[in-house]
């Protein structure tokens, strides 16, 4: 027995060394397993390039300024990415970010309501359009890229008459503009970040714990202590950059909350499990007994209210309304966003940090080009390259990893 | 058999002896076409039938019909000697009657673990919170005491499986219900020797666990390594029963009558397709 047990333990020990040796996980990111650590690996490329350009990238400004650019589009694109899981498509989320933003501005300023309840008026307005339009897809049967396409042609229309004649409605401060233009202090900064590392180790430990007691099989503490230290160390850096300059602002704290809770949601629970099943297989999912009509119409309801929300932070940094708020790009980055850190677009396979991701790959692009002095003719170039790049590295490592 | 003959069995000999599921005067029709006429049928206990037939010769008509997916027009069921009703799948699922259709149904994104419960997902705590570890757990428990032994993880998504490993996920799944009747459709289609061996193994230790297991087939090599009893139906009707478990019955025989031929006429061809 002792024997047996030793020599079977040596052998497990042999096996996770193996698993986590360097050469190992280059073949597991080569095959498109860990596609974080590879947008991450992304991500680091492009920063190096921008920092060699221009030393003011990495900057404490500059990258509290990116924080602030991305989290409109990030918000939005958490929408998307549930959307894309269930391997639908949302276009309107754009005009539905700037009709909800309409909404908000017109009611506080023009019709005096409160800020708190104009913002709640705004999201509603998105909830609802969220409703109409899983309804028309799940009623009707017709293909969500059709709907929503009207939609970004109808709510674009419904918008400009809201605005009225004067089509732009600028914010005065109030609870709408704090929404990111609001500071923490650096100690509350470095409790939030203490906090949140605290979370993700107990997570990870108590999960890891669940495990060991039922005998099943886990990772050897050491790669446990190795994310914790990796998580916990770009948490920190994160939170001292920002300190440095005007503090975490709410708006990362904002998106980040969004990140976490919706990660859970697609994660951890059954409801986030049926919606990839929807996405991976609809026939399946039928016969499983999932309420595939219910997890479309919740998942519309989710992404136009998320759009809404994205909205907010848009009109809240640009300290106005007008007929251009979710107009032009942002359609286009929210959903080439996640795409770019490895959410596919036919459903199924994604997560809800590549929405994040995928917004600091192409706020941080954004971002450099401007710092450079390029214009924005340059800038969809050189996005609309990485975009392509990135689906292309991740449809040939799926070829890959399907074919041995 | 009449009913009341049946019942006086049951009475004498226990309840061995008594059908699981018993089908009598199964018809069914689409449109002008009599897909099933007239169909009986008997599934035991601890007894793997092969329902074997050419193309159109009315199999998935008739598993459709006791899945209750497409309830058949006229005729009785009896489960366990009473009546019964096979309306729905509910009803079918109700009886532990269990169905892997050819296409598996499964998810190819999700992993094994997430394959195996979907739709009955195990949850703790909070509403709708899954319980990884459970389900993880009872999912090697499940494929543990089926044999099912090539997976390296449960982990793995099922699009890195091969077609033996998916059927036998797709088999376990339907075990989870803890189902009397098992309804397997071509599962040796599409898959190699090794394979296939591995699925009729599998579909042997059904049996030993009581089931009763019906095995859709073209393959008459396979259906003959794992069935006890060749149920042929042609043209809708079930033209022959051969108990083969101890070589009752050849193989020329079934493929005489899933043929309409006379015994000898084709009795060269191995292949009925």
């Amino acid at each position: 027995m002792t024997p047996d047990g030793a020599a079977t333990a040596t052998a497990d020990v042999e096996a996770v060394r193996e698993r986590f040796s360097p050469v190992q996980m280059m073949r597991r990111i080569a095959r498109g397993e860990l596609g974080e650590v590879r947008v991450l690996i992304g991500i680091a490329v492009i920063w190096t390039i921008f920092q060699l350009a221009n030393d003011r990238f990495l900057s404490a400004v500059n990258l509290s300024n990116l924080t602030l650019q991305i989290a409109a589009v990030a918000t939005i694109s958490v929408g998307v990415v549930l959307v894309l899981l269930l391997g639908e498509i949302d276009l309107s989320v754009g005009a539905v970010s700037g009709l909800a933003a309409s909404v908000m501005a017109v009611l506080s300023v023009k019709e005096g309501l409160s800020p708190e309840l104009a913002i709640v008026a705004g999201l509603l307005v998105g909830t609802v359009i969220g409703l109409f339009n899983g309804l028309i897809v799940t009623i009707f049967g017709i293909p969500s890229f059709v709907v929503t396409l009207a939609g970004l042609l109808g709510w674009q229309g419904v918008q400009l008459a809201v605005l009225g004649d004067t089509g732009s409605v600028n914010l005065p401060p109030s609870t709408v503009t704090d929404l990111t233009g609001t500071f923490f202090d650096p100690g509350i900064g470095w409790l939030l970040g203490f906090a949140a590392i605290g979370a993700y180790a107990a997570t990870l430990w108590l999960s890891r714990r669940r495990r060991v007691a039922a005998g099943l099989e886990v990772d050897p503490l050491s790669v446990l202590a190795v994310k914790v230290v990796l998580v916990g160390a770009a948490i920190l850096a994160a939170i001292a950059i920002l300190n440095s300059d005007r503090g975490v602002p709410l708006a990362a704290l904002i998106v980040i909350v969004l990140m976490a809770l919706f990660s859970f949601l697609t994660q951890r629970t059954r409801y986030g499990r049926h919606i990839f099943a929807v996405g991976g297989n609809q026939e399946a999912a039928r016969r499983a007994g999932i309420r595939i009509n219910r997890i479309k119409v919740s998942v519309f309801m989710l992404a136009s209210t998320l759009a809404a929300a994205g909205g907010m932070l848009a009109a809240s940094r640009l300290l106005a309304v007008n007929q251009q708020s979710g107009s032009g790009d942002v359609l286009l980055l929210a959903i080439a966003g996640p795409v770019i850190a490895g959410t596919s677009l036919f459903g199924g396979r994604g997560f809800v940090w590549s929405a994040l991701l995928g917004a600091i790959v192409i706020g941080s692009i954004s971002n450099g080009m401007d710092l450079l002095g390029y214009d924005s003719d340059i800038k969809f170039m050189v996005t609309g390259a990485v975009l392509l790049a990135a689906v292309t590295i991740d449809a040939a490592t799926r070829l890959r990893r399907q074919h041995g | 058999m009449s009913e009341v003959e049946t019942k006086a069995r049951t009475a004498s000999d226990g309840s061995d002896s008594r059908p699981l599921l018993a089908l009598k005067g199964v018809s069914k029709s689409f449109g002008p076409v009599d897909a099933l006429k007239e169909v009986d049928m008997e599934i035991r206990r601890g007894e793997v039938v092969g329902l074997v037939g050419d193309n159109g010769a009315g199999k998935s008509t008739l598993i459709k019909a006791i899945a209750g997916v497409q309830p058949a027009d006229t005729g009785e069921a009896y489960f366990e000697g009473s009546s019964v009703r096979l309306t729905s799948p509910q009803a079918a699922t109700s009886l532990g009657i269990a169905t892997v259709y050819q296409d598996l149904a499964l998810c190819e994104n999700l992993d094994v673990v997430a394959n195996l419960f979907l739709g009955q997902e195990v949850s703790d705590g909070g509403p709708g919170v899954l319980d990884e570890t459970a389900m993880e757990r009872k999912a090697i428990e499940l494929l543990d005491s089926l044999g099912v032994t090539t997976l390296r993880s449960v982990r793995t998504d099922v699009e890195l499986l091969s077609g033996g490993q998916r059927q036998a996920v797709a088999i376990a799944r339907s075990m989870l219900g803890e189902p009397n009747i098992a309804l397997l459709d071509e599962p040796t289609a599409a898959l190699g020797i090794v394979q296939t061996r591995q699925i009729l193994d599998l579909i042997k230790r059904l049996r030993d666990r009581g089931l009763g297991v019906v095995v859709i087939s073209h393959n008459l090599a396979d259906v003959f390594q794992v069935a006890d009893r060749v149920a042929v139906l042609r043209l809708g009707r079930m033209v022959g029963d051969f108990p083969i478990a101890e070589g009752e019955s050849s193989q020329e025989e079934i493929v005489a009558a899933i043929t309409g031929a006379e015994l000898g006429e084709r009795a060269t061809e191995e292949e009925p397709l």
